[in-house]
């Protein structure tokens, strides 16, 4: 009885976890055809399904069904574990995230995260830092000189960047006293400044605003993407780190490089805005409902999974609009801003936030 | 040469600059008009005097062209190859005439050179063909895009 009690909860998690990460994938480079095709005053794909919706599914079968190729001059073995190796850390990582609160069922708490890890923060930061040797693995195996350009780009890239991004999260562990994941979302829900009958919640980025943009710019950076995207430098270095890659191999990585988005997202959803926290006006819809009992809870858990999810989505969408909005750096460029801006900034913040946790501000 | 552009504080931030791009997407995004032409539905509307496919014009059924030689002598692909004949009232007329698409470089010289009227060019654009047989006399001859 006691195994089934957190065997069923357990599975049930990873496995609402996996398919839903799983679905983000197509409808990501759904939104991102269509969004950049919009922004370009251009219609997008808009044949297969409603709005072009099956597009991305279509591509999924073409992808299968294509020719497994391995060009003669790689090494296999790496070759094929490559597309494995990046796709196995991006799915982990999304692990420690909690999507809602927590739910009584036959008196047991069932928290809506699949491991509430002590060492949560911590855990995807090494996590994602396990990606970047799909990268190199990749690039190497290729034996291919624009691919291994394009793996040194990267690895020097995701070093560069994972300093401040964990400096940047520092501050975020100062204020809440702990690297928990589902006890940083918890205490956002406490109220930061009341101003009559208005609250501001102790939101992340209330109290860390200067932490977020770094957080949020190392993000870009550790997931290749715009303006950030050297390592796959269609116009310098073909297509970078995945060049030899054809058919499903190649979509592994395009499916790493989503999920890879949507972790990102999550965190800076969990980390800055309140995590499963209710959106403001939420709460009001919540006690409107005409709901007691287990229906009520089962509702609100159901409201927070929306609420985290809008503000998931809402980062998603932020990774494609900057995607279609910014040029893409130049190297020096790139390594200056990280080591000469970002570095020490997040270092000044670190600073700041403990005087200011001294002084008893936050 | 490297220019170095001159840039405020506040614009070495990037922030508000960067905020201000997404707002220039967003609102081609949002009210920008798309330019898309959806092709096998709507077609690239072109000038009446665009210089397309070929063919011979036609007055009661009989082909205007006398195979007077004017048009491959002008051409300047030399891609116009005529054979002439004569009909029983002793007129002369193509027995053959055939373009190589191909070389054509749509110069519309031929059209200039004939004194009958007889080779135009329409504003056809679409002009691919599965079979090396195409662009005969009997092809040209069927009047499409007739101007």
């Amino acid at each position: 009885m006691d195994s089934a009690m957190f065997w069923i909860p357990a599975i049930a998690k990873v496995a609402l976890v996996a398919i839903v990460l799983l679905q983000v994938v197509p409808v990501m480079i759904w939104v991102e055809r269509r969004g950049s095709a919009l922004m370009q005053n251009r219609l997008g794909p808009n044949r297969v399904g409603p709005l072009g919706l099956l597009q991305s599914a279509v591509d999924a079968i073409k992808m299968i069904f294509k020719e497994d190729f391995v060009p003669a001059h790689v090494m296999p073995f790496y070759f094929l574990l490559a597309p494995v190796a990046a796709v196995i850390p991006a799915f982990m990582s999304f692990a420690v995230i909690p999507f809602a609160s927590q739910i009584e069922l036959n008196g047991q708490i069932i928290q809506f995260q699949i491991a509430d890890l002590n060492v949560g923060l911590l855990y995807i930061l090494s996590i994602t830092s396990i990606g970047v040797y799909a990268i190199i693995m990749a690039g190497w195996a290729s034996n291919n000189k624009y691919a291994l350009l394009g793996s040194l780009r990267s690895s020097s890239q995701m070093i560069s960047y994972e300093l401040s991004m964990g400096l940047s999260l520092i501050g975020i562990v100062m204020v809440f006293s702990s690297v928990k994941l589902g006890d940083i979302a918890r205490a956002q829900g406490e109220t930061l400044i009341q101003l009559g009958s208005l609250s501001l919640p102790k939101w992340g980025i209330f109290v860390q605003p200067v932490g977020f943009l770094i957080f949020l710019t190392s993000t870009y950076a550790e997931t290749n993407r715009l303006p950030f995207d050297l390592p796959e430098g269609e116009s310098e270095i073909v297509a970078g780190y995945h060049l030899e890659y054809g058919a499903m191999k190649f979509a592994l990585f395009m499916l790493a490089e989503y999920i890879n988005m949507t972790t990102a997202s999550a965190m800076c959803a969990t980390l800055y805005f309140g995590g499963w926290q209710l959106l403001p006006g939420m709460s009001w819809i919540l006690g409107q409902l005409p709901l007691d009992g287990m229906a009520s809870e089962w509702a609100r858990v159901a409201f927070e999974a929306a609420s985290f999810t809008i503000k998931v989505g809402f980062f998603l969408w932020l990774f494609v609009w900057v995607r279609w909005t910014l040029p893409r750096f130049r190297y020096d460029q790139l390594m200056d801003l990280g080591w000469k801006f970002m570095l020490p900034l997040s270092i000044l913040n670190i600073f700041v936030t403990a005087f200011m946790i001294y002084r008893g501000v936050i | 040469m490297l220019v170095k552009a001159k840039k405020n504080a506040l614009q070495n931030l990037y922030i508000v600059e960067i905020v201000k791009g997404l707002a220039i997407t967003m609102k081609n995004m949002l009210f920008g008009k798309t330019v898309t032409i959806q092709y096998p539905e709507e077609r690239r509307q072109y000038s009446e005097r665009y210089r397309g496919q070929h063919y011979i014009k036609a007055t009661n059924g009989v082909e205007n062209c006398t195979a007077c030689m004017l048009c491959p002598t002008v051409c300047p692909a030399e891609c116009i190859h005529i054979e002439a004949g004569e009909r029983p009232d002793k007129e002369k007329y193509p027995v053959k005439f055939e373009i190589d698409v191909l070389r054509c470089c749509f110069c519309g010289m031929c059209e200039e050179a004939c004194p009958k009227d007889a080779i135009k060019l329409s504003n056809i654009y679409e002009m691919s063909q599965q079979q090396r047989e195409a662009y005969d006399k009997g092809f040209l001859l069927e009047q499409r895009g007739n101007k």
